[in-house]
């Protein structure tokens, strides 16, 4: 079990600043990153590599570090400019010696061993030039092995301190991992930690599976699986990796694209009957169906607005893919999509404001966010295929699969900001596609 | 106070499916060049015989290709169908699992629907031939099955495709 607590509340260990009054200084002091204005020089901080015995504090140092890097928002002074060692968690910090490499942030931390076999990780965070601490200083407890959350736990906290944003690194991602030639691929269920590390599947390749799509509460997958023979969605309990159709269809019927509602007890997904594909909504508890679209056209896609009362999706009713809001009760929708070309998989942040979308014109993909009234369109990447935009919980980052063309054409799972800053490729092993991410966890 | 926030990880342990593989299993499949039945020359369930799985799948032809975007048979995949319609009707032992299939170039989802829809075109016609729909399931493969795994469009035209695959007293 890793616990955490503060410093001042339960060990006894008091800042040298406790008397300043955190709150406000994190509001107004110089050490804050607006991320909606565009940050184009990142920030510089310091780490000095945690106090501890064996190779943990140096790994969750690396591991915090790759985090801050990881935004694009962040820099790190190499440790060889520091001039200041800091040899003790509790001694006083040489403001001087970190203001002169020019450090804006300065994380300091310890590992400690303990009796029962568990590590306690602690850290402060200074904003070197207010020569301040910036927040409480945290311990966090728990057993080696889930170091990793530690390291995670502190980044998130480092981030969202300087951002005013909530974090996005002590969370999970389930996929699809890939194998084998274009024609004949094995794909399995997996989950990763959002950089890729501690991946574990879920499935095996015997049965063709697609589309994750994590829980509000990230307890639960729903995926498609051709198990039965036809695809179907499948609900999956993380913990216990047991699975079970979502409901008993009838043979020749196909359900796919599903997503939980924001309560986690309500799913939307496209059920196709006789080829025609529309969307319902299904009670997990009672099993109950509701038809919420009842077109000709493909209406699929579904996704929720974080306070559940509207459901974004596409449909080709005009002859191509666009993209419609309805109510969560079902309707005919309206349609946001304005521009030419094909939108599809719309996926509503989950602050709001945004609604995600893939855009296929001229032969590209790209992935695209827009207001959820459809306006202020961005395409953040364009490539040959890209789809399928899934957003960190705190609605700043997107996940999404690219494919690259021809017989050896492969998939990998991108991540990319919502200003279209910082694309990078989540290292995952091997070919993977099609990312959900899960909420932050702690 | 000590706040308890963070669990163990679960461990989590693979277990297997009981599913069958996703290909269909007892088809004679045309997507298969080296499936055996298709190579099996002119003797009796050769290719020279009219009631063999290899008739169907070379000599009427076993697929049907589509437009991008498109469900619509053409009169070209209508002559095909008419020809599958009544090599079932000859055949009434056999059964068909019509695949519906679309290229890389479009979202997962979109073309999981869109293949579902060429399957049901290529049922409903085949009904309107005569064809009990008993006889008749369909699956959608989206753009998850490739036949041709180039990516320009004489590869793209090939995988836009409806694959029947007839099975001797199996399926349905």
């Amino acid at each position: 079990m890793l616990t955490r607590r503060n410093f001042i509340g339960t060990s006894g260990l008091l800042l040298a600043s406790s008397a300043l009054p955190h709150v406000a200084l994190a509001q107004n002091g110089p050490l804050r990153l607006e991320i909606t204005e565009g940050v184009i020089e990142p920030l510089p901080f310091a780490l000095p590599t945690f106090i501890g015995q064996g190779e943990v504090a140096a790994d969750i140092s690396r591991v915090i570090a790759a985090d801050l890097r990881g935004t694009g928002l962040f820099r790190q002074i190499p440790p060889d400019a520091y001039i200041s060692q800091v040899t003790s968690f509790n001694a006083p910090v040489s403001y001087p010696d970190w203001q002169a490499i020019n450090a804006q942030a300065l994380i300091t931390g310890e590992v400690e061993n303990r009796a029962d076999g568990q590590i306690a990780v602690r850290f402060r965070l200074f904003d070197v030039f207010s020569q301040a601490p910036l927040g409480e200083g945290l311990q966090f407890v728990g057993p080696v092995d889930s170091w990793r959350r530690m390291a995670h736990t502190v980044a998130d906290q480092v981030y969202s301190r300087i951002t005013g944003e909530s974090g996005y690194f002590d969370t999970r991602v389930a996929f699809i991992h890939e194998e084998g030639p274009k024609n004949a691929r094995l794909k399995r269920l997996a989950i990763m930690d959002y950089d890729g590390a501690n991946v574990q599947y879920l499935t095996d390749s015997r049965a063709l599976v697609l589309a994750p799509r994590f829980s509000p509460q990230g307890d639960r997958i729903l995926y498609t699986s051709y198990e039965s023979g036809s695809p179907q969605v499948y609900v999956m309990d993380v913990a216990s990796v047991q699975r079970r159709p979502l409901e008993a269809i009838s043979g020749g019927t196909m359900t796919f694209s599903p997503r939980f509602a924001p309560s986690g007890q309500t799913v939307v997904l496209s059920l196709e009957q006789g080829g025609n594909s529309d969307i319902y909504g299904i009670d997990l508890a009672t099993g109950s169906r509701q038809q919420l679209t009842s077109s000709p056209s493909i209406e699929t896609a579904p996704s929720f607005s974080p306070d559940g009362s509207q459901i974004v999706f596409e449909s080709d009713r005009t002859g191509q893919q666009q993209i419609y809001v309805m109510p969560a009760g079902g309707g005919e929708g309206r349609r946001i999509s304005t521009g030419d070309g094909r939108y599809g998989t719309p996926v509503w942040s989950p602050r709001g404001d945004y609604i995600a979308f893939t855009y296929q014109a001229d032969g590209r993909f790209h992935i695209g966010v827009m207001r959820t009234d459809g306006s202020e369109q961005r395409l953040l990447t364009s490539s040959f295929l890209d789809e399928g935009p899934t957003w960190a919980p705190n609605g700043r980052v997107l996940m999404f699969t690219r494919e690259t063309p021809g017989d050896d054409g492969a998939p990998a799972v991108y991540s990319v900001d919502i200003s279209g800053r910082n694309l990078q490729r989540v290292a995952t092993p091997g070919m993977a596609s099609d990312p959900a991410w899960g909420p932050l966890q702690s | 106070m000590m706040i308890s926030f963070l669990r163990k990880a679960p461990v989590v342990l693979l277990v297997g499916t009981m599913a069958l593989a996703a290909c269909s299993q007892g088809g004679f499949r045309g997507d298969d060049a080296a499936g055996g039945l298709g190579a099996a020359g002119a003797g009796a369930g050769g290719i020279g015989d009219p009631s063999s799985p290899a008739y169907f799948n070379q000599v009427i032809g076993d697929r049907v290709l589509f437009a991008v975007d498109q469900s619509t048979l053409s009169s070209q995949a209508q002559a095909t169908l008419a020809g599958q319609a009544q090599w079932l009707l000859s055949n009434p032992e056999f059964t068909a699992l019509i695949e519906g299939h679309a290229d890389e170039q479009g979202t997962r989802e979109y073309n999981l629907a869109l293949g579902a829809r060429r399957a049901a075109a290529v049922q409903e016609y085949l009904i309107s031939q005569g064809v009990p729909a008993s006889r008749l399931r369909t699956i959608s493969y989206g753009k998850e099955r490739p036949i041709e795994i180039c990516s320009t469009e004489a590869c793209y035209s090939q995988n836009r495709r409806a694959v029947t695959v007839i099975s001797a007293g199996l399926g349905a």
